[in-house]
């Protein structure tokens, strides 16, 4: 994670003027926040507070070994100033975070902390700096979004990794892109939103917030519990290699068993 | 046929089929026909079945596919979809994706055909390959049948291209990634494949036409030509009789089995059915190519996973394993050979490799006889190992193509399994080879063993003078006789460098090769020798005053 | 034997001996321990000897036979009944169509009921003597032979052809010849390839339009770690003209720390870290477009080509031969990311006129 830039009022204004700016001083590189706009907390400063205090205790036992005591990062783990709440929601959410052993990447597990524990953390690192917040309901549910652009989108954006359907699939050097099957449609908006780990961001900038709505309903009508596989058992959504994997394996027995029955003599009187 | 004896009463009354048949017979010759094949015999082996789950699948597909034409349109004009499945509502696409939608979501039953007519493709060519691998290991292509190995090898090539045409037809997003490839390997022809490209798709890619012209290939062309080679294919093995194991009774002059009418028309024929049932309830029940979530075709589209279907996997794992390789001769032309050299070289070497192996091994022997009677695999230990390793490279080819699910499911990185398939490509089919080879060798012991000494009963008995001793059980004369019906081949000897003048012999190079492959097919480590009637008897008198 | 060439070029002595000289024969049985004690004695199945045993066959037989009635009809009743539209939860198969799952089942119960009932019969009621077929050599024997080439030659030598050479030489030529016609109409199957495939949609000064919302892009649109897909201004979507042009004009941008990108030309030709690349493998032309936003890797699913973006998108693995080629791009005075002119090179895999 690159280190994020300072605060400012309005987001896309500022992050314009910041723009500009670097762009006329000729590339003073500081860095670049998710275009989406940590958004201000409307509740009560006081329980925001005690949260944040609550998240630090978490941090200090939890993450502080890898990510540093100020969450400024470590050889073990990137910084967390400026990845906001949004990260930390769909990271610890999914138990990718803490991680347990290195590896080529954290892998999906259950969840250690609670969900009050997860607002608490995520509220303490999205203090260290602005970030993207963890997206409230009417910002990712699906219902009523056109999923066959959804689809398109997907196919656009996302099949490329993950596969048609959202089976997941290989990157380099024992990376991959996780299956989607049963992520929970505020971890798929956050992953869109964060990009965790190798996945890229896909900022509201690029893809607006209805066109990630459109794509979650795609993958709830492919994948997951509303799924329909019209044909039958659809072999994981592979593809050829499980279908002729099916052929040589299941198939080939069949009809083999068929073929050794159809020649077999049948029992002679004296041995039965 | 059975009232041949009393044909004077036949003429004023004979039953109506009869009556049928001598007109036929009056037109067509038929009872000229019937007499040589009607009781011919079919020897009975599971493994003598495998063809005809080539000839099944290949008939049920010629009949799925004449109906899916009825409602497939094959074209590439781009529309808007509004049919019945919700997630492509409004979803640009050509006429060719949108009527194989149709036929899985409007036209009843039309899923249920299509998925018949692509699992009995699959079915097809796993038939064809592991009936090729049946005639292989059991010698079955030696002379007189290499012409119909021949057929069956052309049967196996057309049957992938018709297949990867077939697969292409409904200009999914995987199967016209498929397409792209094909352009990428037909642009990297040296000289002129630029204008092959150009010439086979109408123009730039994606263009308008391959969809149609594939369409022709794949329902008329390469079918047709199928055909013609299915009936040669199957003349030619009622011409020759088919080949059957040893045992006794069984010579190489005679065939034993059971008669065409009625036990191998019954069996033949409800196996047919059997084949047929089978793969419709798959069909009911494992769906496949579920072209309603891959999307239509889209040159800037793509999703992982993307395979052909399982018999181009091997060229697929020769693309995936192959180095970059590209240069730049001098005049400004492109020699693109990490493509050309996998898909122009190698894939047309793994496939001749085995379809000229009988002409290689007749000449290695020089064996001119008819062979009727088949080899068990041990005792051919080179020809076996040869086959295995072959075999052992395909798969491992099939691995590479679908690395990347190996890597998710397995948890290990795509680099290691492509490097795994770049060095195994070499190493593995040389263990495979000698391994093989040793339990060959080892097999043919274990024959020669039991056949001197009996088979091991099991039971253990104690001598007067304490030994314990387990009793070896003869075998039956049927047993003796299966074991040592096998031929046995001398290594080529191409004698002393010089005559007995001491003139030097002229010997040439093929000649020295052919000697030295000979010895290695037959020379000293290379087989067990089987049994003489002497050694035999020798130890079966000896056993006889022991006992 | 059944050959009578016999072998040339091999002494005989180097074939094994044939099976004829054990074939049968009771009085070398004592000579030979090994000799082909002949077929087996034929023994009764329970069927044959027992009426009751056969009459359980046949009501077998039957029974599967008038299954297969059952079943066909339960096909036609199945299409009747299920709307195609109608789905039902099978285990373990899934939430799967009703009427595939029933047409299959039926139709597959039908057919396999008349196999099973016809092998069955076969088996067990149908004579299960093994019979004896005679072969016969292939090869015609030495007269028939002799009488085939002989008239072949009193053929050929009626035609006279070999006589008189200006006919033969004419007629192969003819021969020769006639099959360009077909090779000549060809030709109109495509057209020239020209210098079709150095070029694409991109020109100077065309806007980078984001193919998701169809909106040109501002360079503060692409952050760190984001991934765009683009395509040049103008281009509809659902014509043949984009099929034909996405084909080769696709881009992807992402935004590199400027600091990172270690190839000086990339750098010159990017935006504030902002680059812009083909889409269009150069292996063999699937989209590779699996970029991992950590190490800048852009890996292809089809062959795992992978290109390092941060390094002029230099081949680090896999078959593909060159990297993939950069859009130069820059900001128009109204703040939208504009391509600054073609492809430098052509696009997608290579081809022999490259160079």
């Amino acid at each position: 994670m690159k280190k994020l830039s300072a605060r400012r009022r309005h987001p896309l204004a500022a992050l314009v003027v910041l723009l500009f700016a670097l762009a006329a001083t000729g590339g003073l590189y500081a860095a670049f926040a998710p275009a989406d706009e940590a958004k201000a907390d409307t509740s009560a400063a006081s329980s925001q507070s005690l949260a944040i205090e609550e998240g630090e205790k978490l941090y200090a036992t939890g993450c502080s070994s890898c990510h540093g005591t100020g969450g400024q990062g470590t050889s073990d783990g990137p910084t967390l100033v400026g990845v906001g709440a949004a990260a930390v929601d769909f990271q610890v959410g999914t138990g990718r975070m803490p991680a347990q052993s290195p590896g080529a990447q954290a892998p999906k597990k259950p969840q250690v902390y609670t969900q009050a524990q997860i607002d608490q953390l995520a509220a303490y690192v999205a203090s260290l700096g602005p970030g993207p917040s963890i997206p409230t309901e009417e910002q990712y549910d699906p219902a009523g979004a056109d999923s066959a652009a959804g689809g398109e989108l997907f196919r656009t954006n996302c099949a490329q990794c993950h596969n048609f359907t959202g089976e997941g699939g290989a990157l380099t050097n024992g990376k991959y892109a996780p299956s989607l099957d049963g992520v929970s449609d505020k971890h798929i908006y956050e992953a869109m939103l964060t990009g965790p780990q190798n996945m890229p961001v896909f900022p509201d900038s690029v893809l607006p917030e209805e066109e990630k709505r459109e794509i979650i309903a795609y993958v709830n009508d492919v994948q997951g519990e509303d799924e329909k596989s019209p044909g039958g058992f659809k072999l994981g959504g592979f593809g050829p290699v499980a279908e002729g994997m099916f052929a040589w394996t299941i198939v080939l027995a069949l009809l083999i068993g068929v073929a050794v029955w159809v020649a077999a003599r049948t029992a002679k009187a004296r041995k039965s | 046929m059975s009232t041949a004896g009393d044909a004077p009463k036949r003429r004023g009354k004979a039953p109506a089929g009869e009556r049928v048949a001598d007109w036929a017979d009056g037109r067509l010759g038929i009872y000229s026909l019937a007499k040589a094949n009607m009781r011919k015999i079919f020897p009975d082996h599971w493994s003598f079945m495998l063809g005809e789950i080539c000839l099944y699948t290949f008939i049920i597909i010629i009949l799925t596919g004449v109906y899916l034409t009825l409602f497939f349109n094959p074209s590439m004009a781009e529309v808007e979809y509004h049919g019945a499945y919700v997630p492509m509502q409004g979803v640009h696409m050509s006429q060719a994706y949108a009527t194989t939608l149709d036929i899985s979501f409007d036209v009843r039953g039309g899923l249920l055909v299509r998925q018949i007519h692509h699992w009995a493709a699959l079915m097809f060519l796993v038939g064809m390959f592991v009936h090729m691998m049946r005639v292989f290991f059991t010698g079955a292509f030696r002379k007189p049948r290499e012409i119909n190995w021949l057929f069956g090898f052309l049967l196996l090539v057309l049957g992938m291209f018709t297949g990867f045409t077939g697969y292409s037809l409904p200009d999914d997003l995987l199967s016209g990634t498929g397409v792209r490839f094909m352009e990428g390997a037909v642009l990297s022809v040296p000289v002129v494949g630029t204008y092959l490209a150009f010439f086979l798709f109408g123009g730039e890619f994606p263009g308008t036409e391959i969809i149609p012209r594939f369409f022709v290939a794949h329902v008329l062309l390469l079918p047709g030509i199928m055909l013609g080679l299915v009936v040669a294919h199957l003349i030619l093995v009622f011409y020759h009789k088919h080949t059957q194991f040893a045992g006794p009774g069984r010579t190489e002059k005679n065939v034993v089995g059971m008669p065409l009418l009625p036990v191998y028309m019954a069996k033949a024929g409800g196996f047919f059915f059997l084949v047929f049932g089978v793969i419709s309830v798959i069909a009911a029940t494992f769906t496949i190519n579920p072209i309603w979530v891959l999307g239509p075709y889209r040159p800037d589209q793509v999703s992982t996973n993307a395979q052909p279907d399982w018999y181009m996997g091997f060229s697929e794992g020769l693309i995936r394993a192959m180095p970059a390789w590209e240069m730049v001769l001098p005049g400004g032309y492109t020699l693109n050979l990490g493509v050309a050299i996998p898909l122009v070289i190698i894939f047309p070497l793994v496939l001749t490799s085995i379809a000229v192996y009988p002409f290689i091994e007749s000449w290695i022997t020089g064996d001119k006889r008819e062979h009727h009677i088949l080899d068990r695999p041990r005792n051919a230990p080179t020809r076996t190992a040869f086959g295995a390793a072959w075999i052992s490279l395909y798969f491992l080819l099939l691995v590479g193509g679908g690395n990347d699910l190996w890597a998710t499911h397995f948890h290990l990185s795509i680099n290691a399994i492509t490097w795994f398939v770049r060095i195994g490509f070499f190493v593995v089919p040389v263990v495979v080879f000698i391994i093989t080879k040793r339990i060959c060798l080892g097999l043919q012991r274990r024959d020669r063993e039991k056949v001197l000494h009996g088979r091991e009963s099991g039971i253990i008995k104690r001598l007067p003078h304490g030994e314990f001793v387990e009793v070896h059980e003869p075998l039956s004369q049927e047993q003796l006789h299966t074991l040592t019906a096998h031929e046995q081949y001398k290594p080529l000897e191409i004698g002393p460098e010089t005559d007995e003048n001491g003139v030097r012999r002229k010997i040439g190079p093929v000649q020295k090769l052919r000697a030295r492959l000979s010895r290695g097919y037959y020379g000293e480590g290379n087989q067990v020798a089987k049994p003489t009637a002497e050694e035999f008897k020798e130890l079966t008198s000896g056993h006889s005053h022991g006992h | 034997m059944s050959s009578h060439t016999g072998s040339h070029d091999v002494p005989d002595e180097n074939l094994p001996e044939g099976r004829e000289s054990t074939h049968g024969e009771a009085a070398t049985r004592a000579q030979n321990p090994f000799a082909d004690p002949g077929l087996p004695p034929h023994e009764p199945r329970v069927q044959d000897i027992d009426e009751r045993a056969a009459k359980r066959s046949e009501r077998t037989v039957a029974l599967l036979f008038t299954v297969s009635i059952l079943a066909t009809i339960g096909f036609i009743a199945s299409y009747v009944i299920f709307p195609i539209d109608q789905y039902v939860f099978i285990w373990p198969l899934g939430e799967i169509s009703a009427l595939n799952f029933s047409l299959g089942m039926t139709l597959g119960i039908a057919l396999f009921c008349i196999g099973a009932g016809a092998v069955h019969w076969g088996r067990t009621l149908m004579s299960d003597h093994e019979l004896i077929g005679e072969r016969h050599p292939i090869e015609a024997d030495e007269p028939t032979r002799t009488q085939v080439l002989a008239d072949f030659s009193q053929g050929a030598k009626e035609s006279q052809l070999g006589r008189r050479k200006l006919i033969r030489n004419t007629m192969f030529g003819a021969l020769a010849v006639v099959p360009l016609s077909g090779v000549v109409l060809l030709r109109d199957l495509g057209p020239l390839p020209e210098d079709k495939l150095r070029h694409t949609a991109w020109e100077r000064g065309k806007l980078l339009v984001n193919q998701n919302t169809d909106e040109p892009l501002r360079p503060e649109d692409i952050t760190v770690g984001s991934l765009v897909f683009a395509k040049p201004e103008g281009l509809e979507e659902g014509t043949h003209e984009f099929m034909a042009e996405i084909a080769k004009a696709a881009v992807m941008l992402v935004r590199l720390e400027p600091k990172d990108i270690k190839d000086k030309q990339e750098l010159d030709w990017s935006h504030e870290g902002i680059v812009a690349y083909s889409r269009i493998c150069t292996h063999v032309g699937c989209p590779v477009t699996l970029y991992e936003q950590q190490t800048h890797h852009v890996l292809c699913p089809c062959h795992q080509s992978t290109f390092d973006l941060a390094d002029g998108a230099r081949v680090i693995f896999g078959p593909a031969g060159h990297p993939l080629p950069q859009l130069r791009i820059s900001v128009n005075e109204d703040g939208y990311l504009e391509a600054q002119g073609d492809f430098a090179e052509p696009v997608g895999p290579s081809f022999w006129e490259r160079g």
